[in-house]
Order: C-alpha cells, then structure tokens, then sequence
C-alpha cells in the first residue's frame, strides 16, 4: 500500500528531473569536438596581401602553433547580419590587445574585404576560405563562430555572436588563459 | 451531392500526394555515376542537416547541407566507404550529425527505454491478473458454510413436503 502512494511521485520526480535540466538546454549549440584537441591544420590565402602576409598565407595554423600563445579565431561573413552585431565586440577585444584571426567563410573576397573596410578591421590577418571546406574542418555550421585557441590547442568555442552579455565571460576565460600561459613560462 | 462530396474527397487526398511530390529536391550536384550516387544518398540519408530541425542532408536545402553532401560525395568518388566518411563527419561535428544515435553509456538509457518500459508494463499486467484470478476463482466453502447450506436446504424439503 505505501508503495503504491510512492511509485507517481518517484515517476513525476523522474520526469521532472528531465524536464527541468531539458529546459537549460540549448538545442541549436552543438559542442564542439575540437575542445582541448590541436587546431585541424588549415592553410588559407590572404584576402589581401598586406605587410603581415607577404607570402599571401592569410591564415596557417602550423604558423600559429609555432608561434604559440593566445589567438582568436573567428569565421565571419559579409552576407551574415548577426557578424555586424557581432563586429564591435571583437574591435573591443582586439582593443584590449587580444590577437584576432579571422576567416572569411564562403564569401567573395571584395565583400569581405569592404566588410573591413567600411566597419573597422579587428583582425591580424584574414584567410579566405571560399568554398567552406576549412570551416567544415573545424566542425563550423553557422557563422560568426569564435574559437580560442592556447599554445595551437582549441580551448573554447562560442557558437554564434557575441553579444554585450557574454563579454564578461569571454573576457574571464581570455584572462585566465593568459594568467596560466605566464605561469608556465 | 454526390459530386460535391467527391470534390472534397478529391482535395483531402491531394493533401497527401503533394508532399511527396516535392520530397525529391532537385539536386544539381548529383554523381553521374548512378551507383556511387546511390551510395552517396545512402550515407547522407544517416547525416544530420545541423542548421535544420531533425532532417537529414538529403531532404534539406540548406547550404550547409549541400556542403556536406558534396563532401560526402567526393569523398564516395574517391572511393571511401561508409564508416570512414561517418567518422571524418563526426570528428568535425560529434556524435550529433548522426541522425540515429549510437549505443554508448550516455545514450544506453535512450536505447533500452522501450525495452524498461515494456518489461514494467509487462510486470503491471502479470500482477493484475494475478489479482483478478484471485478474487474470481471458486472457492470451497468452509464446513460452516456447508452446514448452513445444508441447513437451508432440509428447510426447503420440508416445506415442500408439507
């Protein structure tokens, strides 16, 4: 008889407990696999050979790793509006002195390049991937996404914009990146 | 009257038909090849469009999806099986571009649920009928039971026979 009155509310506890974590999830952010694993290699042209890219390589993940240290990688598009919304935040943070890669994604090269011209440049350089093929390596389905990367190791990927509120965080995990990457040297 | 309900019926049945007339995208990518395109449409049938809501590459028009399926393609040319091109989609994009799951500790429970939820129905139906015999089956009557019964019945014959 007492079992009876316990087995709907153990079923209802059970439905609840999957249900309420259902309700934090976010269905369109898939995690990436790349956490904590090396950059997928990746060389890319520039879009514009300028001082930094003689050699018309716009984007090199094997320079990048010999280089080392902390960079931002982030796949943008002209023809995508959340990248607008997007494109102050990453002039903050490269005011802020972080290093900022970018890769234009399935984009003409012209607009892409009036997308910097016209709203600020916050990149160091800027690879041009065509066809999509290098963003279909790093595992990329929407942009803008922003990778950071440590010592050419994928620590965290945000998927979509950036917007004012997730600055705090970013910011947070930048500095502690930077913070144990001094310590070790 | 009778057109009229025909006409309805006409229309109802329509509703059915055109979904399946326009599943087919029309795909100007397809291989020429008939039997490596065939094999194509196999691999993507199992590839999950992520910008989209449960379809697979196949039945979608996004450009993501015509991405990865050109890349499933090339990669069929160039003579890749299925398992190699399921695993350089999935070390890209995880377990999740797979529309069918697989079994493993975090997606066990997901799996084996219809299986618990039929042993436990199972369970509550042994365990009612269980009940249901109990209280319909004939049960012997106690001796006191058979004494009064006896009792009413001599009554009976008495007062027949008077």
């Amino acid at each position: 008889m007492n079992l009876r009155k316990i087995i709907p509310l153990l079923v209802f506890a059970v439905l609840f407990a999957f249900l309420f974590r259902g309700l934090s999830l976010k269905p369109r952010v898939i995690p990436s696999v790349l956490i904590d694993k090396p950059m997928p290699q990746t060389v890319l042209p520039a879009l514009m050979v300028s001082e930094i890219s003689k050699t018309g390589i716009g984007f090199s993940t094997d320079q990048i790793t010999a280089k080392g240290g902390l960079v931002l990688v982030n796949f943008y598009a002209s023809w995508c509006p959340p990248c607008r919304i997007e494109h102050p935040a990453l002039l903050r943070l490269q005011k802020l002195g972080y290093k900022i890669y970018g890769i234009a994604y399935k984009d003409k090269p012209e607009d892409a390049q009036n997308f910097v011209d016209n709203l600020g440049n916050p990149y160091v350089n800027i690879g041009v991937d065509l066809k999509g093929k290098a963003g279909v390596d790093w595992g990329v389905y929407a942009v803008p996404e922003t990778f950071v990367i440590l010592n050419g190791r994928v620590i965290y990927k945000h998927f979509g914009v950036i917007h004012e509120q997730d600055m705090e965080d970013i910011e947070a995990l930048l500095d502690k990146a930077k913070t144990s990457q001094q310590e070790k040297k | 009257m009778k057109i009229i309900f025909r006409t309805i019926l006409f229309v109802f049945l329509m509703g059915f038909i055109t979904p399946i007339a326009y599943s087919e995208i029309f795909d100007p990518d397809k291989l020429k090849d008939e039997v490596l395109e065939e094999k194509s449409q196999e691999i993507m049938k199992k590839l999950r469009c992520l910008v989209c809501q449960n379809q697979s590459i196949v039945d979608s028009d996004a450009g993501h999806a015509k991405d990865l399926r050109n890349i499933v393609r090339q990669r069929v040319k160039a003579g890749d099986n299925e398992g190699q091109i399921l695993d350089y989609m999935t070390s890209r994009y995880g377990d999740w571009v797979l529309l069918q799951p697989p079994f493993m500790a975090a997606t066990a429970l997901l799996w084996l649920s219809p299986i618990i939820l039929l042993a436990f129905g199972v369970f509550i139906i042994l365990r009612h009928q269980k009940k249901l015999k109990k209280i319909s089956a004939p049960q012997n009557l106690s001796q006191d039971e058979q004494d009064q019964l006896k009792k009413i019945l001599d009554q009976k014959n008495n007062l027949e026979e008077e």
